[in-house]
């Protein structure tokens, strides 16, 4: 049903959506939680750092990333050196650019659920004798279920999607680093490529819906979980 | 025991309150809302830094400004049952209970309170895999109840448990609040503003009034004190008197307080139980001579210790021995004709006592 090229276009989306959210998600329960409590040192910075991906436009952040983690860069040097990993033209490239461009979406999602809890309830658990991690898990980290539900889902989505900060960093390398949006600008480049466009702007359209409904159910889940 | 001497400012309010716990049974913090009592109560959990002060349980300092102390909450071991309950809304009835249980367990602090035991005593073994949402009110409070006393807590603080309950909730709780008083030993710190609660479960009192602690006391006798108008209201001042019971005759129970035998409804308690009786003070009539063929059943010989005139009526305050006392509400008029002085001897007959426990009516006596 689907060619070679669009198989490929998918599943290279598929992986660099999953691997994004892999590093990305825990990293946005962890941020999101902290800028929660008001008793958080440096919360404005802290905060103003993980909104920029939002503000600042997909390929300064592409370029930036390629200025941190490129081969020469102060980061990607010493990842080079030391585990002998690239990141910069690879999939896991393409992956760290769309995590840190949807990161703010899942940081913001989060921060909403970890607010909505009745702080009451921490208090709860203090006096039954549970210290900070304890409390984070049992009691802070279930209740945000729903959060972390459609925070997973907003990112993954975000994720397929992101197309500047990608190809910036982890350029447009089929089987790699080409995501859906990538193959589909790829497509109308070449010369007849409508019909490949058109197709795979369908199947983007496809995994839309697909998401949706998976949603739906995560979020049903998430609230069970979440004693609602 | 519990020691308690704070200072906070909380915006324009200032708290300044000084009190002593009982070392077991409850003791009652009493007051308006807004008095400071749930300050206090946030203090001695850790929730709230005072300013100043020191606050010790048994001897340790949970805090103590001069010394630097400020022992953190999780590390207390401090029961707190609160107004709205506060279930884990994730986790089973089980879960609940056991939450505070595992932790003091996985410190070596397995205590004597066993879950069994409370889930009988609070009646909550069929609720057990429910959560919290499909829960009434009452259950609610019954399994925060529970949760805080499996924490094997030195003290438990219970903040207006009973208040966001509707009356018919509130009798069917206070019954489990006193088995669990009789029941576990745990010396209980309890936050109330209603006087039927306090006089039910209390044994020792503090009255609070804008931040200060302004008495306290021995229950039964901080109540008698005429001048601090409790319930706000004249009409519901009264004594409360601590008795035993000394046996049944058809319809009435016979109760000890000190030299008195007090009759009352008939009450469902063993003889030689102990029973809290409160007596209305405009519900007490003072006579120079034993009356004869009175329709009331209580006629108590006893002594004046006290007279005070306060907003136009006068509170004579009349004891029986060095033991209980009673309070009467007469009209300045009826002290000055019968010319009542302290020391001298009278009859108080009482129109009517009430009771806690089955048909009482204590509760109907002070909020009614």
């Amino acid at each position: 049903m689907l060619s070679d090229v669009e198989l490929q276009a998918l599943l290279t989306s598929l992986a660099v959506a999953g691997r994004a959210l892999l590093f990305a998600l825990p990293l946005a329960v962890l941020v999101a939680w902290l800028l929660s409590r008001p008793a958080t040192p440096g919360r404005f910075a802290l905060n103003a750092l993980a909104h920029a991906p939002l503000v600042l436009p997909p390929v300064v952040v592409g370029y930036g990333l390629l200025l941190l983690f490129g081969i020469q860069g102060p980061v990607g040097a010493v990842l080079w050196r030391v585990l002998h990993v690239r990141l910069a033209f690879t999939g896991w490239g393409a992956a760290l650019a769309a995590g840190v461009m949807a990161f703010p979406l899942m940081v913001r999602a989060l921060r909403l659920a970890f607010e909505a809890i009745d702080p009451g309830l921490e208090v709860a658990a203090r006096s039954l004798g549970a210290r900070p991690l304890d409390r984070f898990l049992t009691v802070s980290l279930p209740l945000a279920a729903p959060g972390v539900a459609a925070a997973a889902i907003i990112g993954f989505a975000a994720c397929l999607g992101e197309f500047g900060a990608v190809i910036t960093f982890a350029a447009n390398i089929p089987g790699q680093t080409q995501t859906l949006p990538l193959a589909i600008y790829a497509a109308l480049q070449a010369p007849g490529g409508d019909a490949v466009a058109l197709r795979l702007s369908l199947i983007s359209f496809a995994i839309a819906i697909a998401a949706l409904a998976a949603s739906e159910g995560l979020a049903r889940r998430a609230q069970r979980l979440a004693g609602r | 025991m519990l020691e308690v001497a704070v200072q906070a400012r909380l915006g324009d309010f200032r708290l300044d309150a000084r009190f002593a716990g009982a070392q077991a049974g409850v003791t009652v913090l009493f007051g308006p809302s807004g008095s400071g009592k749930s300050s206090v109560l946030a203090a001695v959990a850790g929730a709230l830094r005072p300013e100043a002060g020191r606050i010790a349980l048994g001897g340790e300092a949970l805090f103590d400004s001069a010394r630097g102390i400020d022992m953190p909450m999780e590390r207390r071991r401090i029961g707190w049952v609160f107004q709205d309950a506060r279930l884990f809304p994730h986790l089973t009835v089980d879960a609940n209970l056991r939450f505070g249980m595992k932790r003091a367990q996985g410190r070596g602090l397995a205590g004597p309170i066993r879950f069994e035991e409370v889930v009988e005593v609070l009646g909550v073994g069929r609720l057990l895999a429910r959560r919290p949402r499909d829960l009434s009110g009452g259950e609610r409070q019954r399994v925060g109840l529970g949760r805080a006393l499996l924490s094997q807590p030195r003290l438990l603080l219970m903040d207006e448990p009973l208040a966001a309950l509707d009356a018919a909730r509130r009798a069917e709780i206070l019954p489990f609040l006193e088995r669990v008083k009789a029941g576990f030993g745990t010396p209980i710190l309890y936050v109330s503003h209603s006087l039927a609660e306090a006089v039910r479960l209390g044994d020792r009192m503090a009255v609070m009034r804008e931040g200060q602690v302004v008495a306290e006391g021995p229950l039964a006798e901080v109540v008698s004190r005429p001048q601090l108008t409790l319930t706000g209201s004249h009409a519901r001042d009264g004594a409360a008197l601590d008795g035993v019971v000394q046996g049944h005759a058809d319809r009435l129970t016979l109760v000890r307080a000190g030299p008195w035998e007090v009759r009352t409804p008939r009450l469902e308690a063993a003889v030689g139980a102990p029973v809290r009786l409160f007596v209305l003070a405009r519900d007490v009539m003072l006579a120079l001579d034993p009356p004869q063929r009175i329709s009331a059943r209580n006629v108590l010989q006893g002594r004046i210790a006290g007279i005070e005139a306060q907003d136009g009526r006068v509170l004579v305050r009349v004891a029986g021995g060095d033991g209980p006392v009673l309070l009467a509400a007469l009209t300045p008029d009826a002290v000055e004709d019968l010319g009542l002085k302290p020391g001298m001897t009278v009859f108080a007959v009482v129109k009517s006592v009430a009771v806690d426990g089955l048909g009482g009516g204590l509760l109907d006596a002070l909020e009614g």
